[in-house]
């Protein structure tokens, strides 16, 4: 059974490039555009693990990430935070409230295809 | 000690260079005639006194309960 | 009318009562529980009326009219000066002065020559005016007993009265010795008396006004049909000058008398009281004066052929209409007056007549400086109670042989006139530091001998006691030195006469001679003292105006012989307390020790004296003038230095605030900075993404299908245009900021401008839905600027307005028009619009409107920004006016050229 990706950004050309590039590595892809809509589709689509960006409309990645850490049905879901903003204390501050791993953007696709095969534990 | 301001003092002062003109030559002689058949030059001397003196309690008091 | 005993009785209850009043006043004293009040601080000033007010008043008034209360106005005047005296006060508190003899001559020196001086003046100058007392009680007796046996006819009675008085004053003030010269149970007593007067004085005018006549218009009406009395109630300007002496008189004498220098200034116990006194005082005078002149008349009226001395009326107009209580009452009332005056006279006399005669003299004379006597505090007083003694004495001897010869109030003016002479080394020594020991004698010596030639001697020569021929002819026959009219100075009564040449004598003399010689290093030190006494706070350069040495020993010796051990102990242990130490064993026998113990013996001996004893027991050493005057510029020098220092730790602090605004704002742009960098960099970040991701995808797999690959290098082409467009407007925004922008300028039609704006974004708007509205005149406003950039504000404007319009029914408004000789473009939107905040963050960099961290910011955060500066640019000004909910309005104002240019 494939695993399942949920992406969440609010910039449409990257959801596609990310979208795209999953799919063809084998996994279940969905889409949400902002943090509200991250939440609903978390609990529609039960998602293995997460891409998340930080700066969303609604409710920035930080808020979804710390709400999901508080939820303890999603204990095992895996959280990769994706960000522009690559200052050091924002790094620490995703893996303070309970990112898995902490990307910035712009990143290169091996690199990223590897970071998500290795929290899946599927290398 | 500091050369306080004493608006009281000066207020006092000036007061008493007031009653200076008011209770000499030629002023007093100004009042004529009388009042209820009281000399008008009898009146004007206690009036003004007395008004000088109601003032400087004025001056005097208010300053002091601060 | 009265049996001799019960007036005898009455009076000599009247003096025990006093006598009691005082004794509670002392106690309370001692147990530090004082009972002087403002009040009571005020009503003892009204020791100034005595029975020359309570029976040479009404006397004056039916003589002279108006001009008794003269006496009464001038105090009013003078005490509303109460600056003045508080500085007298103070200095004598700090310097422990306790007599105006004392105040003089220690300004100028602690001479003991001029404390001498001022002694003797005083004493020749307030005789007659104790005699007066004797007078009006004797006088008032003799009305009482008219036609009555009594016993005390066959004695001199005057002369049982002088020594009663004698007895009293001695139990009352010299009792014992105290370092302050205060004597509380005396003030209470004094004030008592004061109430007792005035009752008596109000009661027996209510009585003869409304009683004896019908009230006050009955009074002033028989008197205006009466020509004689008609005149009374004029003001005659011929008596002008008169007038005007006797209210200079008077208010000099308010300070001067050397019983009103002991009330005002050695018996105050607070500054503070001075203020009440300063009105209460000129309303009990008031009070006082208002029954006198309704007296004058009725005893005027009622004793037709002038049979009877009017200034026994108070007495004599209840005792003819068989009001006898009222009689004694007046009789007590006039005992009170003439007591308190006697009281207080003969302590304020007789501490000057100890201090600055005797002291001087004994510390002099071999016998005392070889006997070093332990109790020398005995001694003093002895000498104390000698004087009051002695004083009397004088007072009934003058009272024998001028007494007869004047009226009452004769006899005060010439005191007045005496003690007068005071106030140019007085109030000089407050406020002109040049004034010289030598000017302060020859002055008082001038005014004293002028004052003896116009005043006392005629006095004399009026009783019989000499010739008159100096006063009719003159001196040596010389018509020019006739004593009252002197240099043929005609036309003045006597007081006026004497009261202009003295005074002119004396300042002149003052002024002259101080001015003719440097004043010695004590004058100078003491003029410093006395003049800036608010301005310096004293000890510090007292302390080290006195350089010598000596042993503890000594000077404790001195004090205990002076003030009595147990008093001097008290002391001693006092100023120990103050300086931290236990026992004042301890003390160092340093500078400040010295001045302290003079500063003690000042207030038993006079500083004069006290300035001698204490020379004897250390060596000193002279300072220079130049010195001690450095030494006291010095004192007056640092208190400018710590205002200055004030100012500069306030200029600091301010620009230290400064500095910290400065520090907190460049903190602010710093952080804006980072932000900026932060923000740049991830504007950039989010389209190389894209970019990156997308390529790396199309690189690695060639057989992405062609559908795919033709999607994914339109995404990577527009987001390279997004980098392209940001990377420009970082730019731009660089260059206007650095003012190193190119302007191409000319006229622009903004009408134009705004319509090819609209055309170019019109694909946008049909896009969304936004539905596009416009206001423009065919011909637009022409305004001189850069069309270019003009495009590029209005765009930017319009884009804006599209991205916020809602999606569905969105409406935008473009409206040009001229306002106030500006052209004028808004861009209306009905988008959620902005908060009063916003309306002033949306033009920072990168600062957009909303929440930044959950709304992706649309666009590159810097359009607005760059508009503003290009507006600005143009002289013109770029703002939003907008309410949440109720849209945005942008607008931008540009200056139309003035038709000359």
């Amino acid at each position: 059974m494939a695993h399942k990706i949920l992406i969440v950004d609010d910039e449409p050309n990257i959801v596609v490039s990310l979208e795209f590039l999953l799919k063809k590595e084998g996994f279940e892809v969905a889409a949400a555009t902002d943090g509200e809509e991250a939440l609903t589709q978390v609990a529609a689509f039960d998602p293995d693990l997460l891409l998340l960006d930080v700066m969303m409309p609604k409710k920035s990645g930080f808020e979804v990430c710390e709400t999901l850490r508080a939820d303890p049905r999603r204990a095992d879901l895996l959280i990769l935070m994706l960000t522009a903003k690559g200052r050091d204390t924002e790094v620490a501050k995703g893996l303070a409230i309970g990112a898995d791993v902490y990307m910035t953007k712009p990143f290169s696709t091996k690199a990223l295809v590897a970071k998500v095969k290795e929290l899946l534990g599927i290398a | 000690m500091k050369r306080a301001n004493h608006p009281a003092r000066q207020r006092l002062a000036a007061l008493g260079l007031l009653a200076i003109p008011l209770l000499t030559y030629p002023l007093i002689a100004l009042p004529e005639g009388d009042l209820a058949r009281i000399p008008l030059s009898y009146l004007y001397l206690f009036g003004i006194w007395a008004g000088l003196i109601v003032l400087a309690a004025l001056v005097a008091e208010r300053q002091g309960r601060k | 009318m009265f049996p001799g005993w019960l007036v005898a009785l009455l009076a000599i209850a009247y003096l025990a009562l006093l006598f009691a009043i005082a004794r509670f006043g002392d106690a309370r004293a001692d147990n530090g529980r004082s009972i002087i009040s403002a009040n009571i601080y005020a009503l003892s000033l009204a020791v100034y009326c005595t029975s020359w007010t309570f029976f040479g008043s009404v006397g004056s008034a039916a003589a002279n009219g108006f001009f008794f209360l003269t006496i009464y106005l001038g105090p009013t005047m003078m005490l509303l000066g109460v600056g003045v005296i508080i500085k007298i006060i103070r200095i004598s508190k700090t310097y422990r002065i306790t007599s105006i003899a004392d105040f003089i001559a220690s300004r100028y020196g602690k001479s003991p020559l001029l404390a001498g001086l001022v002694t003797v003046i005083a004493v020749v100058g307030v005789i007659p005016y104790i005699a007066l007392q004797l007078k009006a009680i004797a006088a008032s007796v003799d009305v009482l007993l008219a036609g009555s046996e009594h016993a005390i006819r066959g004695l001199d009675s005057t002369f049982l009265i002088a020594v009663v008085l004698a007895l009293f004053t001695l139990f009352f003030g010299a009792r014992h010795l105290d370092a302050a010269e205060r004597h509380e149970g005396m003030v209470v007593a004094i004030a008592f008396e004061s109430v007792v007067k005035l009752m008596a004085f109000i009661a027996v005018g209510l009585f003869v006004t409304y009683g004896l006549f019908d009230g006050f218009s009955d009074l002033f009406a028989r008197a205006a049909a009466h020509p004689e009395l008609q005149r009374l109630l004029r003001h005659h300007p011929a008596g002008a000058s008169r007038w005007a002496a006797l209210l200079l008189l008077s208010g000099l004498a308010i300070i001067l008398l050397p019983r009103q220098f002991q009330i005002i200034v050695v018996e105050n116990v607070d500054e503070a009281h001075l203020k009440r006194a300063a009105w209460l005082f000129p309303l009990y005078l008031l009070l006082i004066n208002i029954f006198v002149l309704p007296l004058a008349i009725g005893g005027l009226l009622h004793y037709d052929a002038h049979d009877i001395n009017p200034e026994t009326f108070v007495l004599a107009l209840p005792l003819a209409h068989g009001a006898g209580a009222l009689a004694l009452l007046a009789f007590i009332g006039g005992l009170s007056a003439a007591t308190g005056m006697v009281i207080v006279e003969t302590i304020a006399l007789s501490t000057m007549v100890c201090n600055d005669l005797a002291m001087p003299l004994l510390l002099r004379s071999p016998w005392l400086r070889a006997a070093r006597r332990q109790n020398l505090f005995r001694l003093l007083l002895g000498i104390r109670r000698a004087a009051i003694g002695l004083i009397l004495l004088l007072g009934y001897i003058y009272f024998r042989a001028a007494g007869e010869a004047y009226a009452l109030v004769s006899i005060g003016l010439i005191s007045f006139a005496a003690v007068a002479q005071f106030a140019p080394a007085l109030f000089g020594g407050l406020y002109w530091k040049q004034g010289t020991r030598a000017g302060a004698v020859a002055g008082l010596a001038a005014g004293f001998a002028i004052w003896l030639y116009t005043l006392l001697l005629p006095s004399f020569a009026k009783s019989g006691w000499i010739g008159q021929g100096f006063v009719e002819q003159g001196l040596f026959g010389l018509s020019w030195l006739r004593a009252q009219a002197l240099f043929g100075l005609t036309g003045l009564d006597e007081i006026s006469h004497c009261l202009w040449w003295s005074l002119l004598a004396n300042i002149a003399c003052y002024v002259a001679v101080s001015l003719s010689a440097k004043p010695d290093v004590i004058t100078a030190q003491q003029a410093e003292r006395f003049v800036d006494i608010f301005r310096r706070d004293g000890r510090d350069a007292d302390a080290r105006l006195w350089r010598g040495k000596t042993s503890l020993g000594a000077v404790v010796d001195l004090l205990e012989r002076f003030l009595g051990a147990v008093h001097a102990e008290q002391q001693l242990a006092a100023h120990a307390r103050a300086g931290a130490l236990r026992d004042w064993r301890e003390l160092p026998a340093d500078a400040a020790f010295v001045h302290f113990a003079e500063t003690e013996l000042a207030g038993a001996i006079g500083s004069a004296s006290a300035k001698a004893m204490v020379a004897s027991v250390v060596q000193e050493e002279e300072l220079g003038l130049e010195e001690v005057l450095d030494i006291l510029d010095e004192a007056t020098q640092v208190r400018a230095y710590s205002r200055e220092l004030e100012a500069k730790q306030r200029e600091l602090e301010a620009a230290t605030a400064e500095l910290r605004a400065a520090n907190d704002r460049l903190r602010e742009l710093d952080l804006l900075k980072n932000d900026f960098i932060s923000t740049v960099t991830h504007e950039l970040r989010t389209p190389l993404t894209s970019i990156r991701a997308l390529s790396e995808m199309l690189h690695a797999d060639p057989d992405v299908e062609a559908n795919d690959r033709q999607r994914f290098l339109a995404i990577i082409v527009h987001e390279a245009e997004r980098l392209t467009r940001l990377i420009n407007q970082v730019l731009d925004m660089a260059k206007l900021e650095s003012g190193r922008a190119e302007w191409a300028t000319g006229a622009v039609d903004i009408g134009e401008v705004a319509r090819e704006a609209m055309d170019s974004l019109g694909q946008l708007f049909r896009d969304k839905g936004v539905a596009l509205a416009s206001e423009i005149p065919e011909h637009g406003p022409v305004v001189l600027a850069d069309r270019d950039r003009l495009m590029q504000v209005t765009i930017n404007l319009l884009s804006n307005a599209v991205k916020f319009a809602p999606d569905r029914d969105g409406r935008v408004r473009v409206t040009v028009g001229v306002e106030d000789g500006r052209a004028r473009v808004a861009v209306a939107d009905n988008g959620p619009g902005l908060t009063a905040a916003e309306c002033g963050i949306v033009f920072e960099k990168f600062r957009q409107g909303g929440n930044t961290l959950t709304a992706k910011p649309q666009g590159t955060g810097l359009g607005l920004p760059i508009s503003r500066q290009i507006v600005e640019y143009f002289g013109g000004n770029l703002w939003v006016e907008s309410r949440p909910g109720a849209g945005a309005c942008f607008i931008f104002t540009v200056p139309m050229p003035t038709p000359q240019q």
